[in-house]
């Protein structure tokens, strides 16, 4: 088979962009992954994180990006009725027909001139309505555009991907680079066709190819899609201050950080899956809010996100100067991630609506 | 449920927008045709900051058709800076957390839902200040 190279892959707007504003949420309950070992294993055996982060009894993707979106507002301190666009990438949206991103759009008084959509690709929705937010700033379509990655994910009782599965997520909004607290460089997406991890429509729990999630899907895509952007723009890792990949455990970022040739350190500060699970569409984008909370002006961030089935979307940014203004108005990720109640198997069963009552 | 209800109420329950007087300058939530402290009309609308105290409050055991789902919770009355008294649902809080005086923000969560297939509705709880 011939080897498929691309020829124009970077992407780059013809007005420069970048994130004008950004916002967290964490929902305050956390489930220890022993508590998951001993209900299904009898406590015996590792576990791939300590604990995940689990919404309560009256949130849903809806909630939480209305509070990453305020977050966001916040910081950005504009007009939301210059917004032109509300974007909302998950695979848990509330209904299934009736957008997420009108309910946002609406709650943060965007309305009614802008777009409003709900992105899917698994775990790379929130990056990909990054990259439509990007050509429609850097097209000179729009003033700003708000992407938002959330989600609150199931995992199947007893199965590897009940660990990990969390609820939480990040928002950016996408402006010119003059107003932006990190200017963006270039992106890239890798993509293909492999069958990793799906769950079809009605189905309530994810399904997935055990091991085959590991080197022809995430690694592949990620490395993939992290080189191609390097190499278009001529970086090497060790010119990074920090970089974030996507987060579906602890071990497969850090796998991959080192297969590229970063350090631990550069990686630290947005590696929050071990305290709060994979959080879906929002995991990527929750690591660089972190990472933006304690950037330096100058710094320079590597983003790299992965969706099952397959792809990934890779980031160069800057930090600029403006962000040490910005970062103090809004409650920073970690504050999120300390506000932690400790909940039990059956309070979770009964949070995450496993518990049938009809 | 009627849809058409909750539409309308969608201003004030996911960014409390009431009333300012124009009269006597008191803020009035939820939005009036007459203000309650000069018996003036009252028309302009004004966004409250979200943020308050608790002024009371009681924990529903046996909750009202459609509640029981989130029972036991706490109903607040929250005495917003700007004046007015809210009644609603205290959320992210535990009972044994709570005191009269505590400072508190808006945050817009699901209030309730029509059964599997109907609306779900949106609007404004009350938690811990972050």
């Amino acid at each position: 088979m011939t080897e498929r190279k691309p020829n124009n892959g970077l992407m780059q707007p013809n007005i420069p962009v970048g994130i004008v504003g950004y916002g967290a949420y964490v929902p305050r309950y956390r489930l220890p992954a022993s508590e998951i070992s001993k209900m299904w294993k009898d406590g015996v055996g590792g576990v791939p994180i300590e604990e995940k982060a689990v919404n309560g009894l009256d949130e849903d993707v809806i909630t939480m990006s209305i509070e990453a979106a305020r977050n966001t507002m916040d910081r950005a301190q504009i007009d939301p009725q210059a917004i032109r666009a509300v974007w909302v990438g998950s695979e848990s949206h509330p209904y299934a027909v009736k957008p997420t991103s009108a309910t946002v759009a609406e709650a943060i008084g965007a309305v009614p001139n802008t777009q409003a959509a709900d992105w899917e690709f698994a775990c790379k929705a929130g990056t990909e309505a990054m990259q439509a937010a990007i050509g429609f700033v850097g097209s000179g379509m729009a003033d700003y555009a708000l992407s938002i990655g959330m989600d609150t994910a199931q995992g199947r009782p007893g199965d590897a991907l009940e660990y990990t599965a969390a609820a939480g997520g990040a928002a950016v909004l996408i402006g010119r680079a003059d107003e932006s607290v990190a200017i963006i460089n270039g992106s890239y997406s890798y993509v293909s066709d492999t069958p990793d991890f799906w769950r079809r429509a009605h189905a309530n729990y994810p399904s997935h190819g055990d091991r085959f999630t590991g080197e022809p899907a995430y690694f592949k895509h990620v490395m993939g899609a992290a080189e191609a952007l390097m190499d278009a723009l001529d970086r090497k890792p060790d010119e990074y201050d920090w970089a974030v990949f996507h987060q579906p455990n602890a071990k497969f970022p850090m796998r991959v950080g080192k297969m590229l040739g970063f350090t631990t350190e550069q990686l630290k500060p947005g590696l929050l899956s071990p305290r709060i699970g994979n959080t879906y569409s929002g995991s990527t984008m929750i690591g660089l809010t972190a990472v933006l909370d304690v950037a330096e002006p100058g710094d320079r961030i590597l983003m790299v996100s992965y969706g099952s089935g397959a792809g990934s979307d890779a980031f160069d940014l800057e930090v600029s100067d403006l962000i040490e203004e910005s970062r103090h108005r809004a409650p920073t990720t970690e504050e999120y991630i300390a506000r932690r109640t400790e909940i039990d198997y059956a309070t979770y069963s009964r949070y995450r609506e496993k518990i049938k009552m009809k | 449920m009627q849809v058409s209800t909750h539409w309308r109420l969608q201003e004030q329950r996911y960014n409390l927008v009431g009333e300012t007087c124009e009269h006597c300058n008191s803020k009035l939530f939820p939005p009036r045709d007459v203000c309650l402290i000069c018996e003036e009309p009252a028309q302009e609308l004004f966004t409250f900051t979200g943020l308050g105290e608790i002024y009371s409050y009681s924990t529903i055991y046996d909750a009202p058709a459609g509640f029981e789902h989130n029972a036991p919770y706490t109903v607040a009355l929250i005495k917003l800076n700007e004046g007015p008294l809210v009644t609603a649902q205290l959320t992210d809080m535990d009972n044994d957390e709570l005191t009269i005086g505590q400072p508190v923000e808006m945050v817009t969560r699901k209030l309730r839902t029509d059964g599997d297939e109907g609306m779900i509705i949106y609007g404004y709880k009350f938690r811990p200040a972050i």
